[in-house]
């Protein structure tokens, strides 16, 4: 070790017991320190851009356009109800959750089933249709995107929340049954076997036995998949045309490149915010399990 | 539980019962398979895998959409794409992307996440840094802001004249930066584009390499310590070799975001920026699709797309088992 040990930092006195618990040479101040500095020169690139964001969206346009630090003279939600009704950012909002909240619900169940008859019965094909669920991961959607809207054009469904929430479900899927898949792997055959010998039969002893011990992986798999969802731009701005149904992600982006003519910037900022800050919330009060399931949807 | 109550067998019979059961299909597990496994795997067909499959077949006509007539023209499209000089230029874009884009990322949140887990004492146990959850809450915050938002976002932080950043230069005293238009020259478009997809995913590979680097067991830094080796040495001879194979994921997935990038360049730059220095294929796909409606030559680049895609992935597979991939050590 390249420490070197000062003579202040030891009184001969305290011999053996103290040597078990550590105290910081010189060396590991600096290194410390480095550290520190290092991590938080990224920690405040990361929060400066996000607090100026939040700052700007209570300035007027003409405040914004005098001067990027000076402070708003009065801190009114004015820029917020713009954003929220003449924007449409509130409508916007409410499909997002209506799309991603029934895309989530079916996603998750018919994940679950996949997945759950894939790991658990072994019959002529299954490894086929894993396989096939795998390729599904790995080609880009914009392969997909060209006939997907001819396909759902056929069926009445271009342009419509409905159609919007199959196809999340449909993309959602795969990625849903190769995580959930190895989690039912996992899990004890034997519980199983036991409930059958008590006289449930397959049905019941999925929903009733099997899907409850899958919680911790189905919440894991449920995070991921509503940030992917609520994150969705490609999907929507590519089949859900009408304004009428713009989820808030495409509603955004045509209110920002809108704003470009318009210039209200400020009620740009605030429909930003409005649609940040909910997720950050969600996120700090959920982190630990969030950065849990990073590791463990990543170790698999 | 409400089953135990329902009817318990004789004890004797239950291996049997288990075994006799397995193996046959009765109508009650037939049922249950056809329709759990039926109905996700018509929607995933449907939606899924008939798309992928059309698309190759559009890529070689000349169809336009909208009528039901289409001429199976080969391999032309193909053709018609290399020639083109905006497509190849795109190309080209998507290519440094993904050259430059996974390895800053990797490097970056590899640097931040050993500084997080063995930035500590160096006596005792090898334990992290203080206070270092702070650090990697805080620099995941961007991983779940909509991609779109960042765009936006880094857009207004980029504006010559009210954004942040030429604030921040102007005040540091660099007066040739006052309305420097980060994204309308055409020698900083695209860094500062691909900075703004950095700032979105450091923190969420941080977060990942932490986790791996946790998972290393404590013995293994202990005895490279009492071996003589320093925090720069156990950084590349103990951590980096030994969560490999989760450095090789995140390539792969930062590297298929490289060659797709279309949410943030279509935020930064909707078209294709100063001299197309930031136009991907995929907003190249996008246009020729959706406003010119040429939905044959669109599919062929999609299926080009998907052919550089699966190459990118596999080359880095290759790359890692030449290197001694799934070996321990180097």
């Amino acid at each position: 070790m390249t420490s070197i040990r000062t003579a202040g930092h030891r009184p001969a006195t305290q011999a053996t017991a103290v040597e078990r618990k550590p105290q910081a040479t010189t060396n590991d101040r600096i290194v410390g320190t480095v550290s520190h500095t290092m991590l938080t020169i990224w920690s405040l690139i990361v929060i400066l851009p996000l607090l100026w964001t939040i700052m700007t969206s209570f300035k007027t346009t003409t405040e914004i356009f005098s001067s990027p630090f000076a402070l708003p003279s009065n801190w009114s939600f004015d820029n917020y109800f713009k954003a929220w009704t003449t924007a449409g950012i509130g409508s916007y909002f409410l499909n997002s959750v209506i799309v991603v909240g029934c895309a989530l619900i079916i996603v998750m169940m018919l994940g679950a089933m996949c997945a759950y008859v894939l790991a658990r019965f072994a019959f002529p094909g299954s490894r086929a249709i894993y396989y096939l669920m795998l390729a599904g991961l790995t080609f880009p959607i914009f392969l997909a995107i060209v006939p997907l809207f001819f396909i759902l054009k056929n069926v009445g469904l271009l342009n419509t929340l409905p159609g919007l929430i199959i196809t999340y479900v449909a993309f959602a899927l795969p990625f849903t049954v190769f995580f959930l898949f190895s989690f039912f792997k996992a899990l004890p055959n034997e519980i199983a076997e036991a409930a059958a010998l008590d006289g449930a039969g397959e049905w019941r002893t999925f929903f009733q036995v099997m899907l409850p011990m899958a919680k911790p992986g189905l919440a894991s798999v449920l995070i991921f998949n509503f940030l992917g969802l609520w994150n969705q731009f490609l999907i929507p701005v590519a089949l859900n045309t009408n304004t009428k149904n713009y989820v808030l992600s495409q509603g955004l982006a045509a209110f920002a490149s809108q704003a470009g003519y318009a210039v209200d910037f400020g009620a740009l900022f605030a429909a930003v915010v409005i649609t940040v800050v909910p997720v950050l919330i969600i996120y700090v009060i959920f982190q630990r399990q969030l950065q849990g399931s990073v590791s463990q949807g990543t170790s698999k | 539980m409400s089953l135990l109550g329902t009817s318990v067998p004789p004890a004797g019979t239950a291996p049997a019962g288990g075994t006799r059961r397995r193996s046959k299909w009765s109508f009650d597990r037939i049922s249950f398979i056809a329709v759990f496994l039926g109905v996700p795997l018509a929607v995933y067909l449907i939606f899924v895998v008939s798309p992928f499959v059309q698309a190759f077949y559009y890529s070689m006509t000349d169809w336009s959409g909208f009528t039901q007539k289409m001429n199976f023209t080969g391999l032309a499209n193909y053709g018609r794409l290399f020639s083109d000089d905006i497509f190849m230029k795109a190309m080209g874009n998507n290519i440094l992307l993904a050259l430059a884009l996974p390895a800053v990322t990797i490097v970056l949140s590899l640097v931040l996440a050993s500084l997080v887990t063995v930035g500590g004492s160096s006596r005792g146990q090898v334990k992290g840094l203080r206070n270092s959850s702070f650090y990697r809450v805080v620099s995941f915050f961007p991983y779940v802001i909509p991609a779109i938002i960042i765009g936006i976002m880094w857009g207004q932080i980029y504006d010559p004249s009210n954004g942040l950043l030429n604030g921040i230069l102007t005040a540091a005293g660099l007066e040739q930066f006052r309305s420097f238009a980060w994204l309308g020259s055409e020698n900083t478009a695209m860094a500062a584009s691909m900075f703004v997809i950095i700032w979105g995913f450091v923190g969420f590979y941080m977060v990942l390499f932490v986790a791996a680097i946790k998972g290393i067991p404590a013995e293994l830094f202990e005895a490279a310590r009492i071996d003589g080796a320093g925090r720069f040495r156990t950084a590349t001879s103990i951590t980096i070799p030994l969560i490999r194979d989760n450095i090789q994921t995140a390539y792969i997935y930062m590297g298929i975001l490289a060659l797709d990038a279309f949410v943030y360049m279509v935020a930064l730059n909707p078209g294709g920026g100063p001299n197309n220095s930031t136009l991907v294929m995929s907003q190249q796909l996008f246009s020729t699709a959706f406003n010119k409606g040429q939905f044959g030559l669109a599919c062929a680049m999609g299926v080009v797309l998907a052919i550089i895609t699966l190459a990118f992935s596999a080359l880095v597979f290759l790359v890692n088992k030449l290197t001694g991939g799934s070996k321990d050590t180097q």
